[in-house]
């Protein structure tokens, strides 16, 4: 691997990665996948602490924590915790720093990654914290798009669904906006993507454009980013009956798409994306699943000094 | 400037230039209640803003941490340190950059309000309205400074 030296100690929120940080950890990821590099945490233990239960990204995380020969000690739920008793979570965080060498935490309260950071000297990844962050999430997928491309510069991508509460798609707007893409933001209006998320990247320069449905876009799109429109954010359903249909990914829907558009999605998949699509050259999604475990390897052998 | 509509002070702090209505706002983010006499000038004529609203507070100079949290809710206020009747002090607000412990943060699932630590906000955009927006160091989400509600003390 080169020279750089990862300045951060944590991985929080995708705010606090510049551009260098994130190609250094696509460039890692795809060392550890391609076998150039083999990081060692053979005796190392990392704590994985889902305050809030998270079965995929759990597994996840503990799969790249196994590949790369450590160990994990894991919480799921707080059920018969400490924390059910009363703890508070800055006194979870200390007994747990002193039991492993890195601490990964999903919760459902915003900011509690960033509080653990400051709490506890080992390093913390953010699993997800509330509405807010899932870092390791944007990153698999600029992972995923730069292995489907060959770069990151100058994407044609379509985030499709619910934008206004979905972090994955702010996560992922965010650090793309390092690379020049063209983003076509589609979702129904009372869905549409935050105003300040817009503001940043107009102040970058990066063009998007807002529209209600996909198929009219489909043939400019290099990736297709669909996420999950939630029934409970419909005030009455039956615009959820009327609407939802507009954001199910079908074979009909991709007829016009270029040959190597690929259809990305942070899983789980509900209906959004119709079965029939998963034999088709377009389906990308099971693939990124599997990058996420790369991208996970990637992170924690870097915050653990292990990428020489 | 014309002459003010309240009494001139020996020694202590004149807060000009408060938005119309906001003076009892400002009051109650200092430390001043019942311990200094103040003085309470409401709607009055301003060139600038049209109506203002005055604050003078008698034997208290007002600290950094004050100077701050009025920033907050009156950034246009210009603050006038006096003693002996004359005046010792001009002190400008200008809007934080950070804001330490200041306010609470309005996100309700936010881990400042869940645990006991302090807030912190960073000045995330100064609109073309001149109001101003600081985001949460912790959920991350963007308020407008005026939404905040204060902490005292
Ligand atoms: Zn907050």
């Amino acid at each position: 691997m080169s020279e750089y030296i990862f300045p951060e100690k944590n991985i929080i929120s995708i705010r606090d990665l510049g551009r260098d940080e994130l190609d250094y950890l696509v460039e890692t990821a795809w060392a550890i996948e391609s076998g150039r590099i083999k990081p060692n945490l053979n005796g190392r233990i990392a704590s994985l602490l889902f305050f809030e239960p998270s079965t995929r990204t759990c597994f996840s995380f503990e799969s790249a924590v196994k590949r790369l020969g450590g160990e994990a000690l894991i919480m799921k739920g707080t059920n018969g915790t400490s924390v059910q008793k009363g703890e508070s979570f800055s006194d979870t965080l200390r007994t747990i720093e002193r039991y492993s060498d890195i601490v990964v935490i999903r919760h459902a309260v915003e900011g509690a990654a960033r509080l653990a950071s400051e709490v506890i000297d080992i390093p913390v990844v953010n699993a997800g914290d509330g509405a807010n962050q899932h870092p390791t999430q944007a990153l698999l997928d600029l992972y995923s798009i730069k292995k489907i491309r060959g770069t990151l510069e100058n994407v044609k991508i379509g985030l499709v669904g619910d934008l206004r509460f979905g972090r994955t798609v702010h996560s992922l707007a965010q650090a793309l906006s390092h690379y020049n893409p063209e983003f076509y933001f589609i979702s129904p209006s009372f869905l549409e993507m935050p105003e300040h998320i817009k503001n940043e990247l107009k102040e970058k320069g990066i063009k998007y454009t807002e529209l209600p449905e996909v198929e009219p876009v489909v043939p400019e799109l290099d990736i297709m980013y669909v996420t999950r429109i939630q029934r409970e954010r419909f005030a009455d359903s039956e615009d959820y009956e009327r609407l939802k249909g507009s954001y199910i990914i079908d074979k009909e829907t991709i007829k016009g798409a270029k040959e190597d558009m690929k259809i990305l999605h942070p899983l789980p998949r509900v209906d959004e994306i119709a079965c029939e699509v998963d034999s088709s050259p377009h389906a990308y999604y099971f693939d990124q699943a599997e990058n996420g475990v790369y991208m996970r390897q990637a992170i924690l052998s870097i915050l653990l000094g292990e990428v020489k | 400037m014309k002459q003010l509509k309240v009494d001139a002070i020996k020694d202590g702090t004149v807060i000009d230039h408060i938005p119309a209505g906001k003076a009892i706002q400002v009051l109650k983010i200092l430390k001043t209640q019942g311990n200094h006499p103040v003085s309470i000038g409401m709607n009055l004529p301003s060139t600038k803003f049209g109506a203002k609203d005055i604050l003078k507070i008698e034997n208290h100079e007002l600290s950094a941490a004050e100077v701050d949290r009025i920033a907050i809710i009156a950034p246009t206020a210009s603050i006038t340190i006096i003693r002996h009747y004359e005046v010792a002090e001009k002190r400008k607000v200008s809007v934080p950059e950070k804001l330490e412990n200041v306010a609470y943060c309005p996100n309700p699932n936010c881990i400042t309000n869940a645990e006991s630590i302090a807030t912190r906000f960073k000045k995330y955009k100064e609109n073309a309205d001149g109001k101003v927006d600081y985001m949460c160091n912790y959920c991350e989400k963007i308020y407008r400074a005026e939404d905040f509600k204060i902490k005292l003390g």
